[in-house]
């Protein structure tokens, strides 16, 4: 008896507790599993308040590191991906990472520090203005004024990040905040923001619009982003696409939204797209795009881009429709929600059966191809060997150039959320410490990491994460002794003046791996690519593999900048 | 095109900051904003000028200013029935002897003399920015020392018809 009493003046008398212990027992509240960050002075009372609260915190080795682990792991498990760094310096080092997951519509909870609420202003020891500097850079952004505030800012936080068109919350956290006590009572408080209402639910009368338009085209084309995975409708895609025969082409993001090896799926458009995701987006008469911002990289000239089609456009976030591509039927809805009602409606079937005819024959005599060679490792090759050892079935993460693209071509995705890639920002350094979140978001799946020479310089010191924590992650450099991307656009539009884009100067890299007590390998050809494989995935723990690809491969096919989408090169090999 | 777009925000420190960064970063030129709190002083209103080149730009402005977490309501009100006015102070030089051919020239402007110097005088004019202009350029003859101008501030006249026009938020209609 004595002991309920106790139990329900503990419920009744809410708590007072010191800002870095509301931290942490929001974050238990929240359900969040594990944390990326990196200590210093402003952030000592927060980190105290961690030290035994149970709360499972990923120390990386630079705050960049924390920041893109962070995002990994939120592409990978769907929530929101949460993140420390101390004021000044250690807050400035994750602007990048804020960047790339503002671009690739990230949810993430940032928390920096911040030099105490009295010296603020005065440029103090560790002081930066990271509210300013970030605002661009962050979907919404606060600096606790007071213990009491805190509560409810982490809870408001955890709501904008995760909602709408998800993004970055930052939280500055002055250190006198930290240390001030006041009342917590998560549990009881209600986010309420008048100004911030995001819209689910697609408008009827414009869902009519869509059904009646594909019933009436001729040759309709889907084009599925990451607002699809973001809103977990891998699964409704399908079925409207197998419901009315309407082909998918796939964004960079988008790859995994739709499965890889489905006869309606037409490759990656873009850039560097398969020749008939991209004529198909060129020649066709309808063009739904399902969360997805048109992107540069996706439309090439927009003189050239889908000229004849009607275009529709699903898109939680108003600001993208019309953005970059005129829209006749806009339709503001989270794409499961939009899916899921045009499923239902069930529209008449329109003929498309040339359309079909047309992309099949493109399918089978244009694929993605290479020039085989012998005792040379094409990188594509590579990626194939890949792909079989892990049944197509690995969680696979990338930095940015040559070695993205050909993952993004070659390592055919079938399942969603399993690839996080740096998609608007295209951020070199992001696919290691990606690879450490993706692998605390989904332990028991194999997570890949393809990365370049030149990129994996930038955040390798993560490797002591892999080894510390024992993470059976590979890391496979993809190394071709260059800046891969800079060097093919300087050997096609800058006459072969291969400036600064040549690094023929490495560290050994399986030495370096075992320098951090990784496990590495180094293959040069084929047979040994497919050795030190074997090798890699039969051993539970991180193993770095460095192969020498053929250095002068060029991603193909292409889309000069400039050009239209239909005009690529290197179709054929 | 001259837009003229109004919206309201939640009254708190660093609002300001993020409209106008949001205008330089998705590059729209200001030509004036003001801003001041409501009836409710939780809420301010701000109103900005803007040029800019076509249709498509003006919707993407208002959408991108409506995506911002603290803005409540976004309306351009370029083409509706308005009222917008601008405060100008003009320093204009002057003597005794044309004092009065100055008061004779901004008398039918509304506008007021509210200091006098030995060789100056400054005028107070309120109105939308033509007529601002206007009375600049006809005392300009005179010498003008310095102007502070206020940038427009406006809203939407009070509907005459029953049921009132159709002020609603300004985000993508379905």
């Amino acid at each position: 008896m004595g002991t309920n009493v106790k139990a329900q003046e503990e419920k009744t008398i809410p708590q007072k507790m010191n800002g870095g212990k509301m931290l942490v027992e929001a974050l238990k509240a929240e359900g969040v599993e594990v944390i990326f960050g990196y200590p210093g002075g402003a952030v000592l009372p927060i980190y105290d308040e961690i030290y035994d609260s149970g709360i499972h915190h990923v120390l990386t080795r630079h705050e960049q590191g924390a920041i893109h682990a962070a995002e990994g792991y939120a592409r990978v498990s769907g929530k929101p991906g949460v993140c420390i760094a101390t004021s000044g310096p250690g807050a400035t080092n994750i602007v990048t990472g804020l960047a790339d997951a503002m671009m690739d519509s990230l949810p993430l909870v940032v928390f920096t520090g911040q030099v105490a609420t009295g010296v603020i202003g005065s440029d103090a020891f560790q002081e930066a203005d990271v509210i300013g500097i970030t605002m661009p850079v962050t979907k919404y952004s606060y600096q606790v004024r007071s213990a009491e505030e805190f509560p409810r800012i982490i809870k408001e936080a955890f709501h904008i990040a995760n909602s709408g068109r998800k993004g970055p919350v930052l939280i500055d956290v002055p250190k006198d905040v930290a240390i001030a006590s006041d009342i917590f009572n998560y549990e009881e408080i209600e986010v309420n923001i008048p100004s911030y209402q995001p819209n689910y639910t697609p408008n009827h009368l414009q869902i009519r619009k869509v059904v009646e338009a594909v019933s009436s085209a001729k040759k309709p084309v889907v084009l599925a982003g990451a607002g699809v995975l973001h809103a977990n409708a891998h699964e409704e895609l399908r079925a409207y696409a197998e419901q009315q025969s309407l082909p998918v082409v796939n964004t960079l993001l988008g790859l995994g939204s739709f499965p890889g090896n489905h006869q309606l799926f037409l490759g990656m458009g873009g850039m560097h797209g398969t020749y008939t995701a991209n004529m198909a987006l060129y020649e066709c008469d309808l063009l739904i795009n399902i969360g997805a911002r048109f992107d540069d990289r996706i439309t090439g000239n927009l003189k050239h881009f889908a000229p004849n089609a009607k275009v529709v456009h699903i898109d939680i976030d108003p600001a993208e429709i019309g953005k970059n591509v005129p829209t006749q039927i806009p339709v503001v809805a989270d794409a499961k929600a939009a899916l899921a009602a045009l499923i239902a409606e069930d529209g008449a079937r329109g003929d498309f059966s040339i359309w079909l005819k047309k992309l099949r024959n493109w399918k089978e005599e244009f694929p993605l191809a290479y020039k085989k060679e012998v005792n040379i490792l094409k990188p594509q090759r590579l990626i194939e060997l890949v792909h079989q050892i892990t049944n197509g079935n690995a969680i696979v993460t990338t930095d940015v150039g040559q070695h993205q693209m050909w993952a993004a071509q070659y390592y055919s995705f079938s399942n969603p959320n399993k690839w996080a890639t740096s998609g608007g920002l295209g951020t070199m350094g992001f696919g290691l410490p990606a690879a450490i979140g993706a692998q605390f978001a989904s332990p028991n799946d194999a997570v890949v990491c393809f990365v370049g020479d030149a990129g994996f310089q930038m955040t390798l010191q993560e490797l002591s994460v892999l080894q510390e924590k024992n993470l059976p992650v590979k890391v496979v450099i993809v190394n071709n002794h260059a800046l891969g991307m800079v060097r093919q656009w300087q050997e096609l539009f800058y006459e072969e003046r291969y400036s600064h884009s040549l690094i023929p100067q490495q560290p050994d890299f399986v030495k370096l791996a075992e320098a951090y007590g990784v496990k590495g390998y180094r293959a040069t050809n084929e047979e040994e690519a497919q050795a030190v494989l074997k090798e890699a995935f039969r051993h539970n723990g991180p193993v770095l593999l460095d192969f020498r690809v053929a250095p002068k491969e060029k991603v193909y096919p292409m889309v000069a900048p400039g050009k239209g989408i239909h005009e690529m090169v290197g179709v054929k090999q | 095109m001259k837009r003229i777009v109004t919206a309201t925000v939640n009254n708190q420190p660093g609002v300001l900051n993020r409209i106008t960064g949001l205008f330089t970063r998705r590059d729209y030129n200001i030509e004036s904003i003001t801003v001041g709190v409501t009836e409710n002083p939780a809420i301010s209103r701000m109103t900005f000028v803007v040029n800019v080149d076509d249709e498509a730009k003006a919707e993407q402005l208002t959408k991108q200013l409506n995506k911002q977490i603290d803005v409540i309501k976004v309306q351009d009100i370029t083409d509706q029935p308005k009222i917008e006015r601008e405060l100008a102070l003009i320093k204009v030089v002057s003597n005794p002897q044309t004092r009065s051919e100055l008061a004779g020239i901004i008398d039918p402007f509304r506008a007021s003399i509210v200091d006098v110097s030995r060789d100056s005088l400054v005028v107070q004019v309120t109105g939308d920015s033509k007529k601002i202009e206007a009375l600049i350029e006809l005392i300009r003859p005179y010498g003008i020392k310095e102007i502070a101008r206020t940038g427009t501030t406006a809203f939407t006249r009070g509907s005459k018809k029953a049921g009132g026009q159709d002020t609603k938020q300004v985000t993508f209609t379905n």
